[in-house]
């Protein structure tokens, strides 16, 4: 990583929040593109090597995107995601959960908000995390740790083992 | 019924935080604590049964006097956790300024 763009994670228990917040150093324009178009998505969303696999994706208000997560053994975790707004270049909000591959979703999911910014040719980007049950969520990805089994965070299950597996 | 217990469960209500803080300053008796909010004494024993089913309260028994304090240590496990966490959002972020700065490439 580069060691000048800010990173920084934080989690605030009382509103149920997590915080992610990271410079890029590229122009908005090439940042909100790597978040919004499916082909860029599939190129870094699932860490290696995992990879990120889009039945579909259609990138407005009320659309949806419908994806797995493929481990190396070909085993696919469904996720679906609704967006409920977006301010073009500068904040989109979606609805994420885990699916089955009917696309069923399996309740309760997690509201995210993404936020972008530019300053001097670096931008940032502050994603927020809202989950209904912050104690669910943590506890899952305990289990996932531990288990390698389910998560509620996009694939963080997959992505602890591989974590863990260095 | 055992319910497996574990230190987020203990941190997610608001009276066991702030019990939490409080027995992290000092050792306390269940009537101090009690003293300390609104509810009942009673509810406030099933948050410390609770946090001691958590491993995050300890018990000490001096005199006649119960003693609740807190097991630091345990409290390392929630960094841990974080640990991870960012560690996962770090790999993904690496990939994404790979992907970045193919992109730009590609623009020019």
């Amino acid at each position: 990583m580069k060691k000048d763009l800010l990173f920084d994670l934080t989690v605030d228990k009382t509103k149920q929040t997590v915080t992610i917040t990271r410079e890029f150093d590229a122009e908005l324009p090439l940042v909100w593109d790597a978040f919004t178009k499916q082909e860029f998505l599939d190129q870094w969303v699932a860490p290696k090597p995992f990879t990120s696999r889009t039945k579909y994706m259609d990138f407005k208000v009320g659309g949806k995107r419908f994806f797995a997560m493929v481990s190396p053994e070909g085993q696919e975790r469904w996720m679906i995601q609704e967006y409920k707004s977006i301010t073009p270049k500068t904040n989109f909000q979606l609805f994420n959960a885990f699916a089955d591959e009917d696309e069923n979703p399996q309740l309760p999911g997690s509201e995210w908000d993404y936020n972008f910014s530019e300053q001097h040719g670096k931008t940032k980007v502050v994603i927020s995390i809202y989950n209904e049950s912050l104690t669910r969520m943590e506890r899952l990805i305990e289990m996932g740790f531990k288990e390698g089994m389910a998560a509620t965070l996009d694939n963080l299950d997959e992505l602890l083992a591989t974590a863990s597996a260095k | 019924m055992e319910i497996r217990r574990d230190i987020f469960q203990a941190i997610a209500d608001p009276t066991r935080r702030a019990i939490v803080v409080l027995i992290a300053l000092q050792a306390m008796t269940p009537n101090a604590l009690a003293e300390h909010f609104n509810t009942s004494r009673q509810a406030v024993s099933k948050h410390i049964k609770i946090l001691t089913e958590c491993d995050l309260v300890k018990q000490e028994q001096q005199g006649r006097e119960i003693y609740y304090s807190l097991e630091i240590e345990k409290m390392k496990e929630i960094d841990i956790w974080l640990d991870q966490f960012r560690k996962i959002w770090e790999i993904r972020f690496n990939q994404l300024d790979n992907v970045l700065s193919k992109m730009k490439k590609q623009k020019k």
